[in-house]
Formats: structure tokens, sequence, C-alpha cells
């Protein structure tokens, strides 16, 4: 059996997470590791099967993320008040989107989760404590994925994709004299964070470098044992003509 | 686990800073802002370079906080993060500056009225706490307690005339009546308070009483506090929080 839905830490006082019957899937991992791509395939994979998913992603609620952007454009600094508007962000979808869909019975595919914040905190301040006491109301997920690759390739692959931008080449560390350096510098001080924490939350981790079809099997055998035992413990499950349409719509 | 790195929190021990924090607590009506710009009045007078900082006043959270009461999707959690965004900002932006230049900072409200309004709220009061325990001890916190009586009638026959959705707890459905929800949510707030009082050490006023009596015994309290303060200005005359700059941000309507 299954032990019971926890939080991290100080939890939300007014609320008891333990009829929160649906599955929390987090997949972690840098910019362009692919996460996207990830959860979309696994969405649709889930939905094909006839379960209920919903998908949740870092800095999306729709209270914060136009505060966040505007803050990334340069009127703040402080870590502090970044870490913050992340878990602001984060309560709010936990909130209004996460737990309301858990009770439900979903699957919530989580694009990134309360690790990003640890990760960028404990880079900028040193002091890993803090931020795990900021998210301590944070649901524990039943499945933590994490997508690693080394500075190097990921470094190739920004410059391919969208290029490398200010807060992910950790620029307001001033690591580096140019982006391309300080880029180099932070994702390694990420990726280091990271593999601690992989050991320490139990992460189950992947080689991001492998290709898109090795690293979607790996996920889904990750993912399969828990929805069997999901299936019996009554999740909710999608209309066959609703999964029939989002088949179609890719 | 990695051990805690004590230096990082500095809340609960004094600051090593130059400059002096003074702040006041009290629940709406109580009538601390008044005596607050009384004793900044009064520092001026006396040639301190005084710089003022109150409760959700960033802009940058402002906005989202006036969208997120509009909405009601506002959640204890949500709510209290907010403020302790906002809380962040002004420290670094507004407060610490000014002390580590060794300048008076005063602070309408502070990290004590989340401790107590979050509580009263339903959040983990233990939680709330660790939040902000990057915050920085003030060297004097003045807490103007009184009767929940005595703040409705000041608000009602004052400038204001009516509670604010938010300040009367309106969010939490204790009454559908404005007044009465405010004296049952102000009520939980004094109590919190209370023991908020005792476990900080706050200098408690008697809020009752007539103003310039406690302004008084406020610039008693400051100018034994300011004995081996050494007052530091530039060459400049009072500029008033300009020593921030924000930079390519336009400012909302």
């Amino acid at each position: 059996m299954a032990k019971g839905r926890q939080y991290f830490g100080d939890g939300l006082a007014y609320l008891n997470p333990s009829d929160l019957k649906g599955k929390l899937i987090v997949i972690e991992g840098t910019d362009g590791v692919g996460r996207s791509t990830h959860i979309e395939l696994l969405q649709e994979w889930l939905e094909v099967q006839g379960y209920g998913v919903i998908t949740t992603g870092w800095t999306r609620s729709s209270l914060m993320s136009r505060t966040i952007d505007t803050a990334k454009e340069g009127n703040i600094l402080d870590h502090w008040s970044l870490s913050l508007l992340y878990a602001t962000d984060f309560a709010d979808r936990l909130e209004h989107q996460i737990i309301p869909a858990l009770r439900s019975g979903f699957i919530v595919l989580a694009d990134r989760y309360i690790y990003t914040a640890f990760a960028r905190a404990t880079v900028r301040s040193g002091d890993p404590t803090w931020i795990r006491d900021v998210f301590g109301f944070a649901i524990v997920p039943d499945l933590v994925c994490y997508l690693r690759i080394d500075a190097d390739t990921l470094a190739l692959r920004v410059l391919e994709s969208n290029g490398m931008n200010y807060w992910e080449s950790g620029m307001d560390l001033r690591l580096g004299t140019d982006l391309y350096d300080s880029f180099k510098k932070y994702q390694t001080l990420m990726i280091e964070e990271f593999d601690k924490m992989a050991e320490e939350f139990k992460f189950e981790v992947v080689d991001a470098r492998k290709s898109l079809e090795e690293i979607q099997e790996f996920l889904r055998a990750k993912i399969q044992p828990l929805l069997r035992s999901a299936h019996s413990r009554g999740l909710a499950r999608v209309p066959a003509g609703a999964a029939d349409s989002a088949t179609e719509g890719s | 686990m990695t051990p805690p790195t004590s230096s990082l929190r500095t809340f609960g021990q004094p600051h090593s800073y130059p400059g002096k924090l003074i702040i006041v607590e009290g629940i709406d009506g109580s009538g601390k802002s008044t005596q607050l710009l009384l004793l900044q009045k009064w520092l001026e007078s006396q040639g301190h370079n005084v710089f003022f900082t109150e409760w959700n006043s960033s802009d940058l959270v402002k906005e989202t906080t006036k969208k997120g009461k509009k909405s009601k999707s506002l959640t204890p959690t949500t709510f209290s993060l907010l403020h302790a965004t906002d809380f962040a900002s002004r420290l670094y932006h507004s407060i610490l500056p000014p002390l580590k230049a060794g300048m008076i900072v005063l602070a309408d409200r502070y990290a004590y009225t989340a401790f107590a309004r979050d509580a009263v709220r339903g959040v983990s009061r233990s939680w709330v706490r660790k939040l902000y325990s990057f915050s920085i001890q003030p060297d004097l916190a003045f807490y103007f307690k009184v009767p929940i009586d005595t703040a409705i009638a000041r608000l009602l026959g004052g400038t204001r005339g009516q509670f604010k959705y938010y300040e009367a707890g309106m969010d939490m459905g204790i009454s559908q009546d404005v007044t009465e929800s405010f004296r049952v949510f102000q009520s939980r707030i004094l109590s919190e308070y209370d023991k908020i009082v005792d476990e900080y050490g706050l200098t408690v006023m008697d809020a009752t009483r007539e103003i310039e009596e406690q302004q008084d015994d406020m610039r008693a309290v400051v100018t034994k506090a300011l004995e081996h303060y050494k007052p530091k200005r530039g060459g400049y005359g009072k500029r008033t929080a300009v020593f921030w700059r924000r930079f390519g941000v336009s400012k909302p309507e």
C-alpha cells in the first residue's frame, strides 16, 4: 500500500491532503531538454488509455504569470522576491489547479516543480533551508523524473533553438563576462544542485541525450506501475470519445 | 541534509548596520500611522535623513494583489506569499540601502503584521515565521494597543467612513455585515498580536491616550534608542525615496 499523501513541510493548515486520490507526476530538467515534448506525448498516451490528465507548468498561473514576466524584465533584483514570486505562482496553481484535479482523480503532469525553485534559490543564496521552508505547503509528488543533461550539450542545444536568455544564463549572478561563459557556469551549478536533489528526493534520472523514443519509453515504464495501483483506487476515466478526439488532434 | 546557514537567518538577532530601523504595528484604527508620521516630522526637524516604507506598497506586487483581490481568487497562502514578496522587495530596495548607509528607516507595519493576519486567515504559524526569516530585526518595534470598539469608532467616524473588504476579513465568510465581520476578524488579530508582543518583546503603547501624549512617550523611547547613533547624510537636502531608480518599466496608469 502506498502511504498517504503528504506535504513537504508546514502544509496548508486548512486543507487535509489525504483524500487526493489522483497521481502527481513531475518532469524536471533545465530548459532545452525537451520536457514539454515529453509531457505532450505522455498526456496523449495516458488519455488514449482513458485517464484524465491535466498539465501544469512553472510560472503559468493566471494570477502571477504577468507579474513574473515584468519582474524578469528588470524590475526586481533580489533572490528573495524572485523565489517568493515563484512560490506565489506555485501556490495559486496548487490550490486552484493541482489539488482540485487530484481530488477528482486526475493525473497531473507537472512541467517542473518545486525542485526548480530549490536549485535556483540555492545557487543564488547558498542556503538550501529557507527555500524548502517556503515551499513547505507543496504536496510530495508520486514520481519525479529528471531529464539530465551535461552543460556542454545543453549549451549547444539552446544555441540551436531559442538562444541563451539572461535568466537561464544566470547573468544576475555575474558568473562570467559574457552570456556563453555565464550560461555554462550557471547551468553547471544548477546541474550539481539537481544531482544532489536526485539522491535526496529519489528522482528517476534519465539521460536527456538519448533519443526521444528511448526517453519516452523510460518515462512510461516509470509511470506504468503508478497507474495500475491508481486504477484500482478509482482514478477518473475520460469517456472514450474524448480520448479519441485528443488523438486526432495531434 | 545540509545544516542551515545561520548567518542567513537574520530575524531574531540584532542587525549590524550603522542605521536604525523603527517600525510600528497595530490594527487599523489604532493610530499607528499618525504616530509614525509625527515621529518622522520630529526626526527630520532634528536634522535626520529619514526613509519611510509601508506595508504592501511595492509597485510590482501591488498590481497583482489588486488583481487577486478583484477576482477574489486569493487563498490564505497566496495572500501571505504576495505580502512576503512585497516585503522582500521593499527590504531589498527601500530598507537595506539606507540602513547600510547609516540612515533612519521608518516602517508602517512589518513582518509581525503577517504573523498576526496570516495566522488568523489559517496558515501555519511556524510556516509564516520561516517565510520571513530573512528579514532584519528592527531596533525598535512599537505596538499600538487599542480595544476593538475604539478602533471601529475611529474608522467609522474618521475620514475613511467605511471598512475595506479584506481589512474586514470579508473573504473569510464571518458575517455579511461589514462592521461585524471587521469586529470579529480584527479581534482575532488583536489576540494574535498579544502573543507576538510577548514572543518578540514589542514596545506596547496605550493607543487610547491623547495623540500628543503618545507621541511624547514615543519620542522619549526613540531618543534613548538613538543615544549612540551617529547621524549620516550626504551633501544634499532631503530626497524622498529617489535613491533607487527603476529602469525600463513604464508606470502603470
